[in-house]
């Protein structure tokens, strides 16, 4: 999967944790907790959605690299990158 | 028309999910109603055919207006076992408001005629508008009123006083300002709020609760902070081997213990109505879940002192989906016998809460975070939570309100017992 295919999932799943947020003003080097105004359980449903949508566990210890765009793009390459 | 909550004084059918001649079993979803604050789904209180339909949809009318006449089932059908989804006990309505409305006693009343008794120069208006008028100095008779007959409800007071003030005038209602009973053919279509509207509304509702709160409940506060070693420990160990899509928030471990903590002290769950104590059959914690446009509501978990933590989490999931997209109950709004409120995502570290009227408590946590704490004798770091209790001084004092909390702290000892 390209990047841009990652990128598009996260921000469909941003989405749909977030209904209200418009996601053309999201910056993806920004904290989304902070920028969109999301808690724990949004984070979690984050999670539950990205593994629904690509198969990757994201464990609790891993959140902090899921809480930006970009990171969760970054994270989400590197475990779905065919074996080298 | 049900009451959905305390200062709930009238709703707008908006869509009505059955016809005459349908079967419906207590609990089913039978109507939409929107109370301003949020569109709800009203679940009927019997079990029965569907004989009339009184109210169109798109009419407002005052809470306790029979809204439809059920012919109860021959039997005791209407002991049928609760749903597994949602088992609704008896709780008390917390209102002073009359009766169920959908019940079989109910008169096919004729066109029902809201015209209160009053003389001239003193229009129309609730107990509780009235109230709310002498408290912002506002002259009811100056007041265009929206409600039933032209009457003047909280809302009208509020945005007139809103307006006088020279504050940005609040967005209308969409009830129209009725100067004269009017037929229901000539009612406007049901219109959901708009979403500036909304928020008007929900300010408006929160404002007036609080503010009735403030007024009338003498509040006690207790504050305790409780090490969450053992409560952190075992949720990490737990998490770290689910799937993502069964992990556990802390939010549940809180919620579960206070359920809990309220068995041992039930004269902080239930209602205070019609000037005594009322305590709840049930657990019912309401929790609250802020809109991220501002505002907040604190729907019931229903006996949540019965669930598993898995299903509580599960219970919680889906009412933070559904107050954010539609579809909460009208169950779920009237029933919470006493709310908790978690800002600990916030970052703050203890919150004061204000009871919601008629509940006579509510427990805040604050986050949790490392301090340094003394565990027998030893100076340490725990992960450490502030937990308050404001709670009503008409029911309890301030020691059943730390027999609480030290039960709390207790049971938070014990995550795997919870």
């Amino acid at each position: 999967m390209d990047e841009q295919s990652i990128r598009e999932i996260v921000l469909r799943v941003l989405g749909e944790v977030a209904p209200e947020v418009d996601l053309a003003t999201v910056d993806p080097h920004d904290d989304v907790r902070e920028q969109l105004d999301l808690d724990s359980m949004d984070i979690l449903n984050l999670a539950i959605g990205l593994f629904g949508e690509t198969g990757v566990e994201v464990p609790e210890r891993d959140y902090a690299q899921i809480v930006t765009v970009d990171g969760c793009v970054d994270y989400l390459a590197q475990r779905l990158a065919p074996p080298a | 028309m049900p009451s959905l909550g305390a200062d709930m004084e009238s709703g707008t059918l908006i869509a009505w999910h059955i016809a005459v001649g349908d079967h419906v079993a207590k609990g089913d979803v039978v109507a939409e109603v929107d109370t301003d604050k949020s569109v709800l789904d009203v679940e009927v209180f019997a079990t029965g055919t569907v004989e009339q339909l009184l109210i169109p949809e798109g009419k407002r009318v005052p809470v306790g207006t029979p809204l439809a006449i059920i012919g109860e089932d021959s039997g005791a059908t209407t002991e049928r076992a609760p749903a597994p989804a949602g088992p609704l006990t008896a709780a008390p309505v917390p209102s002073a408001e009359p009766a169920p409305s959908l019940a079989r006693e109910t008169p096919p009343a004729g066109p029902r005629t809201p015209a209160p008794q009053r003389s001239a120069g003193q229009p129309a208006a609730s107990p509780l508008a009235r109230r709310h008028a002498e408290a912002l100095g506002v002259d009811l008779a100056a007041v265009t009123g929206t409600g039933p007959g032209g009457a003047v409800t909280t809302t009208d007071v509020e945005r007139f006083a809103g307006s006088r003030a020279d504050r940005p005038p609040r967005a209308p209602s969409t009830a129209p300002a009725a100067p004269a009973i009017r037929g229901p053919e000539e009612r406007p279509a049901a219109v959901p709020l708009t979403g500036p509207q909304r928020q008007a509304a929900l300010r408006s509702a929160i404002g007036a609760s609080m503010a009735r709160s403030k007024r009338e409940i003498p509040h006690y506060y207790l504050a305790c902070d409780i090490d969450m070693s053992s409560a952190v420990r075992w949720l990490d160990e737990r998490n770290a081997v689910l799937s993502v899509t069964d992990r556990l928030l802390p939010v549940t471990l809180l919620l579960k213990a206070s359920a809990l903590a309220l068995r041992e002290t039930p004269d902080l769950n239930g209602f205070w109505e019609s000037g005594g104590f009322h305590q709840a059959d049930g657990v019912h914690v309401g929790v609250a879940i802020a809109l991220r446009g501002g505002g907040l509501v604190a729907p019931a978990i229903h006996d949540t002192d019965h669930l598993t933590l898995a299903e509580l989490m599960v219970r919680l999931r889906d009412l933070v989906a559904r107050v954010r997209t539609g579809g909460l109950r009208s169950s779920e709004m009237s029933e919470p016998t006493i709310t908790v409120t978690n800002l600990g995502d916030q970052g703050v570290d203890s919150v004061f809460p204000v009871i919601y009227p008629p509940q006579v408590a509510i427990v805040g946590f604050g986050r949790t975070r490392e301090r340094p704490s003394v565990v027998d004798g030893a100076l340490g770091i725990h992960p450490m939570v502030t937990a308050t209790l404001a709670a009503d001084h008409r029911v309890t004092d301030g020691h059943r309100g730390a027999v609480f909390l030290t039960a709390l702290e207790r049971l938070l000892q014990a995550p795997e017992d919870l």
